[in-house]
């Protein structure tokens, strides 16, 4: 069973839309008891970095850093990435699960923000998420704020500069993009992670 | 490298694709789940319904045409027409809409940009502005109730206030040269483009390839859309995205 994490951030129809159509046992859930006995977890996200300081809150983080030390593949989406990560110019005081180093940060003032639309990837090596996607795929993206390349970064995107669309480690998978939005590569991308 | 949108945007009355000449006329055009199915795999980036009944009765389908379009659409749905409230806007949304794109009600109410903003984040609300030439001239006045009322309001001023409130994209149409197939305004397109920093979707106007790329290049605009699948069949969306391809526009192609 897949746990789709409800923390109230923006809605989970579109993701668990997607999950249905792939045919996956997904619940969506509040509940930190039900996100201790999942399979695997997604955490979806739009909006605010601040709107994950209710994980904290309601015993849903304790669950999902216990479940992920216990090797439980793990997906961020959007902002349920950059939680991955220390922390977010967006919101200073709200703290990231630091599971990658680094703070997210504002795009360049170069270029518009947000960042809406199809932008492509650039693929590292070999990634079990991304199995079967190439450099140069579309998929699309919404987001003010990015997470900064890294040893774990399995895919960039270049928007007024470069930053991480996708990251893996271990039992660890993040995406900046919207895969639930991002048409058949996006589909794909679920699937691999359903596959997992 | 971020894309130029093509969005496809369905008229729906009472549940149903219309389209008609000058909103007269209207004539059957299909089933929105259908076309908006069918324009994704045809290569649109985005969809948008927009809703068009005349009546609260006939609008009481649309939540229900909401859920249904978006059951098997897996690019980003936009919807919008007669949202007046945040309530309006959560049903919308947890019909399955990933973004809501209103008008007068924004106009007549500006925080309801904010509420709700606050509540799906900016990325889920799109400003649409009806703007028409004062005089001929390159200055554009807003007008509401699908383009029956002036306002007064200066639509450039105005779409930067809307960014201020919490807008994530603006949806800017002009009354000029909509439904003439003449070319976007790329006058008022990149006024506007030039003024907000958030994305500005081009719209009225569409026609032949070199409008698409005028309205990129002349008119900086992030999106266009384009009405109707009368203006925009299925098989001219896939030769106009190759098209822009070809004359050095960066579009999702193929997809």
């Amino acid at each position: 069973m897949i746990a789709v994490v409800d923390y109230r951030a923006g809605n989970l129809t579109s993701v668990r839309k997607a999950l249905a159509h792939l045919g996956a046992d997904a619940v969506a859930t509040a509940d930190p008891e039900v996100v201790k006995q999942a399979d695997k977890i997604i955490l979806p996200g739009v909006g605010h970095f601040s709107a994950t300081a209710i994980l904290e809150q309601t015993g849903l983080r304790t669950a999902i850093l216990q479940r992920i030390e216990q090797g439980v593949p793990f997906l961020g989406i959007c902002v349920g990435m950059q939680w991955m990560f220390e922390s977010s110019a967006e919101s200073p005081e709200t703290r990231g699960l630091a599971l990658f180093t680094g703070a997210c940060g504002r795009f360049s003032e170069t270029v518009k923000s947000p960042h809406v639309g199809w932008n492509s990837l650039t693929c590292e090596g070999s990634s079990r998420l991304l199995r079967g996607i190439s450099s140069g795929a579309y998929v699309y993206f919404s987001h003010s704020y990015s997470a900064p390349v890294v040893r774990a970064t399995a895919a960039r995107c270049e928007y007024g500069g470069e930053f991480s669309a996708a990251v893996e480690q271990d039992n660890l998978f993040g995406v900046q993009f919207h895969p639930e939005k991002s048409g058949a590569i996006g589909l794909k991308i679920l699937r691999n992670f359903c596959d997992l | 490298m971020l894309t130029k949108r093509i969005i496809a945007c369905l008229d729906v009355n009472a549940g149903r694709v219309v389209k008609g000449v000058q909103f007269q006329q209207l004539r059957d055009a299909g089933d929105p789940a259908e076309l908006a199915a069918a324009h994704s795999r045809a290569g649109a980036d985005e969809v948008v319904l927009l809703d068009i009944s005349a009546t609260n009765e006939k609008r009481a389908t649309l939540t229900d045409t909401v859920r249904r379009t978006a059951r098997e659409l897996f690019i980003p749905f936009t919807v919008g027409g007669g949202i007046r409230s945040l309530d309006d806007a959560i049903a919308v949304f947890d019909a399955g809409a990933d973004k809501i794109s209103i008008n007068s009600a924004a106009l007549a109410d500006p925080f309801l940009i904010t509420r709700i903003a606050e509540r799906y984040g900016s990325q889920a609300v799109i400003v649409a502005i009806d703007a028409k030439r004062i005089n001929g001239e390159a200055r554009f006045e807003a007008y509401v109730s699908g383009g029956r009322n002036p306002t007064g309001r200066d639509a450039i001023a105005w779409s930067r206030e809307a960014e201020e409130r919490g807008a994530g994209e603006i949806l800017l149409t002009s009354m000029d040269r909509d439904g003439t197939g003449a070319g976007f305004d790329c006058d008022l397109i990149r006024a506007c483009s030039e003024t907000v920093r958030i994305p500005v979707i081009a719209s009225g106007g569409a026609g032949d390839t070199q409008s698409f790329v005028d309205v990129f290049n002349r008119g900086r605009a992030d999106a266009a859309l384009a009405a109707s699948i009368f203006h925009f069949g299925l098989r001219r969306l896939a030769d106009l995205k190759q098209e822009l391809q070809s004359a050095g526009i960066p579009v999702r192609w193929p997809c």
